[in-house]
């Protein structure tokens, strides 16, 4: 069986050589991705939206309905591995009915030091991230995983249950559901204005100048809002889906 | 790109990939992979994908490790193939 998994592995990998060279070379600017539908976007994403980042644009505005279903599987994803992991009886770890290991606590002098001064400085970077995905690199994934990720490192150093203090079971399900909903609470905002499902544009009566300039200030802000709602969906998962899998379901300690 | 730079990461991704696959010790393998992981988000880099180069350093190398290393302490130690 090894044997033969090797053979269709080194076969694949032939054939994928073989085929490389058929492939346009990197940056080629008459390459299929290049030559449609990215021109469109980089010679009109900043007239249309006033955004320099043109990834972001893309991302939250023209390909907006990938990224909301994007965030959709991330949720997905946590009510899987909540239905999948959790213990019924988790909270009240006596009644256990399978034996765990005896828990070694962990001495948090130095790690748990050190966290606690660098759990601030990565929140307010990940809030930075989230606010000025326009600009730079990032946006709501990357944010929001930094912020899930600063939360995980304060259930590292310490105990699972005083980070589990600080965001509870209740609260993290509920803000995962919330990113989702701010998302397509915004999509359904623009058809409350008579636009298309996730048509930012629409929602231009909210602002203020020439109905242009509104449209395109629209746009700039309702991506600002829907990056929003994916950092909220990303870091409480984040955070949901290590506490599933560092306390095996009973959310009693961590690693 | 700057072809002795990219031989070298795409050397080290190969060797870090087999390895990963390879390790007996789950934890190792784990720690291993984030080092792909990171190994990528550099190429990212050197592609001029910056915003693929961040999410695949923060989800990659960050979370998606610390996922691994997680399971990997609640489960049995070693893997048997």
């Amino acid at each position: 069986m090894k044997v033969l998994s090797l053979i269709i592995a080194l076969v694949m990998g032939a054939l994928l050589t073989v085929i490389l060279d058929d492939l346009p070379a990197w940056g080629d600017p008459n390459s299929p991705a290049n030559a449609h539908v990215s021109a469109y976007y980089l010679e009109n994403a900043y007239e249309q939206t006033h955004v320099p980042n043109v990834v972001t644009a893309v991302l939250a505005d023209y390909r907006g309905f990938d990224t909301m279903f994007e965030t959709g599987v991330v949720f997905v994803a946590v009510i899987g591995i909540m239905g999948i992991l959790r213990r019924e009886d988790a909270p009240n770890s006596s009644k256990k009915s399978v034996k765990r290991p005896p828990h070694q606590p962990p001495d948090p002098v130095i790690t748990g030091v050190a966290a606690r001064f660098m759990v601030p400085f990565m929140q307010i970077f990940g809030l930075y991230v989230i606010a000025h995905g326009h600009y730079s690199p990032g946006g709501g994934f990357q944010g929001g995983v930094i912020l899930g990720a600063s939360i995980i490192l304060m259930a590292m150093t310490g105990e699972l249950k005083s980070a589990l203090e600080r965001m509870t079971e209740d609260w993290f399900i509920i803000m995962t559901g919330l990113g989702f909903l701010i998302f397509a609470g915004v999509g359904l905002a623009c058809m409350f204005y008579g636009g298309n499902f996730l048509d930012y544009s629409a929602l231009a009566p909210l602002f203020g100048g020439t109905p242009q300039e509104a449209a395109i200030t629209a746009r700039y802000h309702a991506m600002l809002w829907v990056e929003i709602g994916v950092g909220f969906t990303v870091m409480s998962s984040m955070f949901a889906i290590y506490s599933y899998l560092a306390s095996d379901g009973w959310m009693d300690r961590g690693l | 790109m700057i072809w002795p730079y990219d031989f070298g990461l795409l050397l080290l991704v190969v060797i870090t990939a087999i390895l990963a696959l390879n390790l007996r010790d789950l934890m190792g393998a784990s720690v291993v992979f984030g080092t792909y992981s990171f190994l990528m988000c550099l190429l990212w880099t050197a592609m001029a994908a910056v915003d693929v180069a961040f999410t695949e350093a923060a989800v990659g190398a960050g979370v998606s490790t610390v996922f691994f290393i997680a399971t990997a302490y609640n489960i049995k130690k070693e893997a048997k193939d």
